[in-house]
């Protein structure tokens, strides 16, 4: 019994230290995080470009893949305007539609443009308006892979298209060594990784296939996968790391994502007069090149995946901002323009250059930017 | 507390059995088949461990059993069988616990610092800086479970009186009925129904709050469930003497049944508090997250642990994103053990002095 | 319930003291009115459920059970969820075989074999396990595990490859399988099973140990007689809790599974999905009509649990004899 009473005494005595150390904890946290001298330089240049909006509440959800742009942008936005707070939520593209069709969110970021059904539906929330595609961060997918003693490789659409449909099964398959002269690929089964959820990474890439394959893809564009065989991981994040893991894969994930997990990329010929890298210069020529899909404020765009231009990197993708024309929230609409304003900016576009996004094309920011003063 | 009673008891038979094999057997047939299992692993070149183990497992079970059969007789064999498969049980239960407690600590242990526990995620670039910290996680944390447990256990628990208690007809067997159900619930469609309910019919917005009454389900079935099994355990004689002595039904719950069953009863609610607060997808649809830090689980997006974890792994992505979120999981590894210990203390504190 | 206290009509509580009769009646209803609670909530759900279903099932163009692909925002939607509905029993199923018996070893392990020593704080540990978030589980899962399983299903291939379903048709890919996952559930749910049969065993009465001690019992044969026999359905409703997570279990299987929508008795190949795997990894992208169709599935899964339940406490009411609680 002595024994047990110890034991007991013991617990509460760990119980209550636990318990007084989470609640001495509660008091002394803060929002303060400029001794750490966050991004110092970049956030004071930015500073200039920024007309603050008086404050409040800013929310915003959708698109992962602009995530992090979002996230250095409200940093420089937040640094600058004292009593503002944008929060975004990156649950995905369809969701963050949905939660502005529902008048839950300002602004909604998505990976491709309004269906027609979305932007009906954005009329009951858009009083007098309807819902607008603001293209506002440009990426690439890289082709990336883990072939050990390769790291250069060259890929086209027919021969990714048939890769990822498990029609090309082997690394030294002739339609690969064909585009790699000089370059010693093993014999190796290819291991190729899609996405297992639903993704506007995936819509693109097989947007692209699709246009550039000239028929080897078979399957329609969709968020979905279709392709035959293959493993598949969750999230841009699962999938680069399998490739890591995994010898002899090959996948496609944003830049960003390759970038900082140190993984090869593919070039791609397009027709051009050498393979084009995966580069955001590369990509950004192709932005340019973009042809507007939209009417009227609605500037949705049309990329060429079929471009042949010199250094122009066809798997690029731009991802909108997707807000109500007219008939914004009264309230939230000087600082929904606000950010919005800075972030199209010269300096904002240039803020999130450097972790792997592609600045948008002078004359479309200007677009933009025209787009988002007339925002009511 | 039977293991008191019933340690002595191999030697009470000594005398009763023809032969005994000697206190040091188990251990000797331990190294002997660990030995015999790396052995055999290396022998065959085996490459993954989890085999040298397994094989190593099954001759000890096997080699136990033939020399104690061999020595002692069938009976003894069998009793020495049972015991060395419920040595292997907790060994195999080790492996993974040391595994994962060592791989999260390792890649967690860096990221804790004092600036990392008291600070936000405002104004912090999370792909580019080591920079930010946790603190209104782990405030989010803390609310949304705590009201979630506010909301659950109460109703958890007197919903398992009722069934245990008075539950008869078919009000208690449609109560057990959707309990069962709701077991198995996929966090996602509780978080949709509190999301179609709360925020979208009745339109309040994403709060903590909002995420708490999701969690609240997710937990309620659990709570149900373990005291139903606690409370049905207690036994019958010591309600009778109460009744026997003219306490009232209600004050022999409340003094009799549940003090006595209060052990089982905090293990339950404490797997359901285990459970709930690492839940990331009602949390991401309903309390949204956010950077800065939010004292109030009734308005505006709060952050929790598991939210904050999901985003760094796979949004930010990057060393400083892994070291991020690996901090945050030993943190709410460490503030759920936390929650379990202070719990077990209340509840040997209250709990009748000697068990049964 | 069955195993309530033997007077408890209410026409007895009436005849109480006066003072007793409000005290009772307050806490009959509150405790009656929780459960009542309860039981509006969970039908609200379930109600919800059913009636996205609803819209989903009217519209599909593919037959909801037999179907293989989960295609519902597509021009002509089409969703099943024989993949799903396979690959969530058999990781449920895989889970309960290995993750049952050992929970149930470790249990026994606390309560009457370990060193007291060493129990309690392993009992704590156990516990620890329960409090590890899924997400993290399923990162330790595809970065740890699944390295480690590679050698275990090269073996299993090679020696148990002749039972089909122990058969890789494809070898030098990791193994992110189903079996994997069953693995991976088993170790999740392992606490779970083991914390509330564990609080079961210790409410073994003594004299029932002892008893069977007494009789020349050896240990085993006292755990045999006195503690599984009384444990019996602490086990099974402890088993349904884990089944009900394993069941449910969404992120750390959505991060270690390779997906896709084949339904393959090979166990041990890379493929498969289960419910809510499925709903957690269309979910984001889906349109609304994805999401009513999401909702569908999630009802199947609470008719599975529904039946495995019932098919629990059937097994629980027929043992009640033997259960010897209120003996």
């Amino acid at each position: 019994m002595k024994l047990q009473r110890n034991g007991r005494s013991k617990a509460l005595a760990i119980g209550a230290v636990a318990l007084v150390s989470t609640l001495s904890l509660a008091a002394c946290g803060t929002d303060d995080n400029s001794s750490g001298g966050t991004g110092g330089a970049s956030a004071s240049a930015s500073k200039a470009a920024i007309a603050c909006a008086k404050g409040g509440q800013l929310l915003a959800a959708g698109s992962t893949a602009q995530a992090n742009a979002i996230d250095v942008w409200k940093a420089a936005y937040s640094a600058a305007c004292n009593g503002t707070t944008i929060t975004y939520g990156g649950g995905g593209s369809g969701a963050g539609v949905q939660q502005f069709n529902q008048g839950k969110v300002a602004f909604a970021g998505s990976d491709s443009a309004l269906k027609p059904a979305e932007v009906d539906a954005s009329k009951q929330v858009c009083t007098g308006g309807q819902g607008i595609n603001v293209p506002m961060v440009g990426g690439l997918i890289s082709i990336v892979f883990n072939v050990d003693g390769v790291d250069k490789l060259v890929l086209d659409a027919p021969t990714l298209a048939k890769i990822f449909d498990s029609q090309i099964t082997k690394w030294n398959d002739p339609a690969i060594a064909a585009l790699n002269p000089g370059v010693t690929l093993p014999a190796a089964d290819i291991q190729a990784i899609h996405r297992s959820d639903d993704s506007g990474t995936t819509d693109n890439l097989t947007k692209y296939l699709s246009k550039a394959g000239n028929g080897a893809w078979k399957y329609p564009s969709a968020k979905t996968w279709a392709g035959q065989g293959g493993q598949s991981a969750n999230g841009s994040a699962g999938v680069a790391a399998q490739v890591k893991q995994v010898k002899n894969s090959i996948s496609y994930v944003e830049l960003s994502f390759a970038q900082t997990n140190k993984l090869n990329s593919a070039s791609i010929a397009t027709g051009a007069s050498k393979p084009v890298e995966a580069t955001a210069a590369n990509a950004a020529t192709t932005l340019a090149t973009a042809k507007p899909a939209g009417t009227g404020a609605d500037l949705a765009l049309t990329i060429d995946y079929t471009t042949k231009e010199e250094g122009a990197y066809p798997l690029t993708l731009v991802t909108y901002e997707i807000v109500c024309d007219k008939g914004n929230k009264a309230d939230g609409l000087e600082l929904l323009k606000s950010f919005l304003a800075y972030t199209a900016s010269d300096a904002g576009q240039q803020a999130i250059g450097a972790t792997g996004y592609v600045p948008l094309p002078k004359d479309l920011a200007a677009k933009v930017q025209s787009t988002v003063a007339a925002l009511a | 507390m039977s293991t008191m009673t019933t340690a002595p008891a191999p030697q009470l038979r000594q005398s009763l059995t023809n032969g005994r094999l000697p206190k040091w057997a188990p251990v000797a047939v331990t190294v002997l088949s660990i030995a015999l299992g790396c052995g055999i692993g290396a022998a065959a070149g085996l490459k993954s461990h989890l085999q040298w183990g397994l094989i190593s497992a099954l001759l000890f079970v096997a080699v136990s059993y033939a020399v104690a059969a061999k020595v002692e007789g069938r009976r003894q064999a069998k009793d020495r069988f049972a015991t060395s498969l419920v040595w292997v049980a907790f060994i195999l239960a080790v492996v993974p616990l040391a595994a994962l407690t060592f791989y999260t600590v390792q890649q967690g242990i860096a990221a804790i610092n004092g600036n990392f526990l008291t600070h936000s995620m405002k104004g912090v670039v999370a792909s580019t800086t080591p920079d930010g910290g946790i603190y209104h996680a782990i405030i989010g944390t803390l609310q949304q479970v705590l009201l979630a447990t506010l909301i659950a256990a109460p109703i958890g628990l007197l919903t398992a009186v009722y069934l245990v208690e008075y539950g008869r007809g078919r009000l208690a067997k449609a109560v057990t009925f959707f309990v069962d159900v709701m077991t198995g619930i996929p966090s996602v469609v509780a978080g949709l129904f509190i999301l179609s309910l709360w925020n979208i019919v009745l339109g309040f917005g994403y709060s903590g709050f909002s995420g708490s009454l999701a969690l609240a389900i997710l937990m309620m079935p659990v709570v149900v469930r373990s005291t139903e099994e606690m409370l049905k355990l207690v036994p019958n004689e010591l309600r009778e003497a109460s009744y026997a002595l003219g306490v009232p039904k209600w004050k022999t719950i409340l003094r009799i049944v549940l003090p006595t069953a209060v052990g089982g009863i905090t293990t339950g609610v404490m797997l359901a508090v285990a459970r709930i607060t690492g839940e990331t997808a009602p949390v991401m649809m309903l309390v949204f997250g956010s950077d800065v830090i939010n004292n109030d689980p009734f308005n505006n997006p709060q952050q929790s642990l598991p939210l904050y974890i999901w985003q760094q792994y796979s949004m930010v992505n990057n060393d400083f994103g892994y070291q991020r979120a690996w901090g945050a999981a030993l943190v709410l590894i460490a503030f759920v053990m936390a929650l379990n210990l202070v719990a077990r203390g209340i509840a040997r504190w209250r709990s009748p002095k000697s068990g049964h | 319930m069955t195993s309530s206290p033997p007077a408890t009509s209410e026409g007895r509580v009436r005849r109480r003291r006066g003072d007793s009769r409000l005290g009772d009646a307050v806490f009959f209803n509150l405790s009656r009115g929780s459960g009542i609670l309860l039981l509006a909530v969970m039908a609200a759900i379930a109600g919800f459920l059913a009636y996205r279903s609803g819209i989903a099932l009217s519209k599909n163009q593919g037959n909801f059970l037999t179907t293989f692909e989960w295609t519902p925002d597509a021009a002509h939607p089409k969703f099943g969820i024989a993949v799903l509905a396979f690959g969530t029993l058999v990781s449920a199923l895989i889970a309960m075989i290995i993750a049952v018996p050992v929970a149930v070893g470790i249990a026994l392990f606390i309560s009457h074999y370990a060193p007291r020593r060493i129990a309690q704080p392993f009992a704590y540990l156990v516990d620890l396990l329960a409090a590890v978030p899924s997400i993290v589980y399923g990162l330790w899962g595809v970065l740890f595990l699944v390295p480690h399983m590679d050698g275990l299903t090269r073996w299993m291939d090679q020696y148990l490859g002749w039972t089909y379903i122990f058969d890789q048709s494809k070898s030098g890919v990791p193994p992110r399988t189903l079996f994997t996952v069953g693995v991976l559930l088993a170790i999740m749910v392992l606490p779970i099973i083991t914390a509330v049969t564990r609080e079961v065993f210790r409410q073994v009465p003594r004299m029932h140990e002892e008893a069977a001690l007494a009789l020349g019992a050896t240990r085993w044969e006292m755990v045999r007689t006195a503690v599984l026999p009384f444990g019996r359905p602490g086990i099974i409703s402890a088993s349904m809790l884990g089944l009900g997570r394993a069941l449910g279990e969404t992120i750390a299987v959505a991060t270690v599974l390779s997906t896709n929508s084949v339904l393959s008795l090979h166990l041990l190949d890379p493929g498969g999905g289960t419910f809510a795997q499925n709903i957690a990894l269309k979910f984001n992208e889906a349109q609304p009509f994805g999401r009513d169709a999401l909702m569908a599935s999630g009802l199947v899964l609470f008719v599975i649990t529904l039946v495995v339940n019932g098919v629990a406490r059937l097994i629980i009411a027929r043992r009640k004899e033997y259960s010897g609680a209120n003996a």
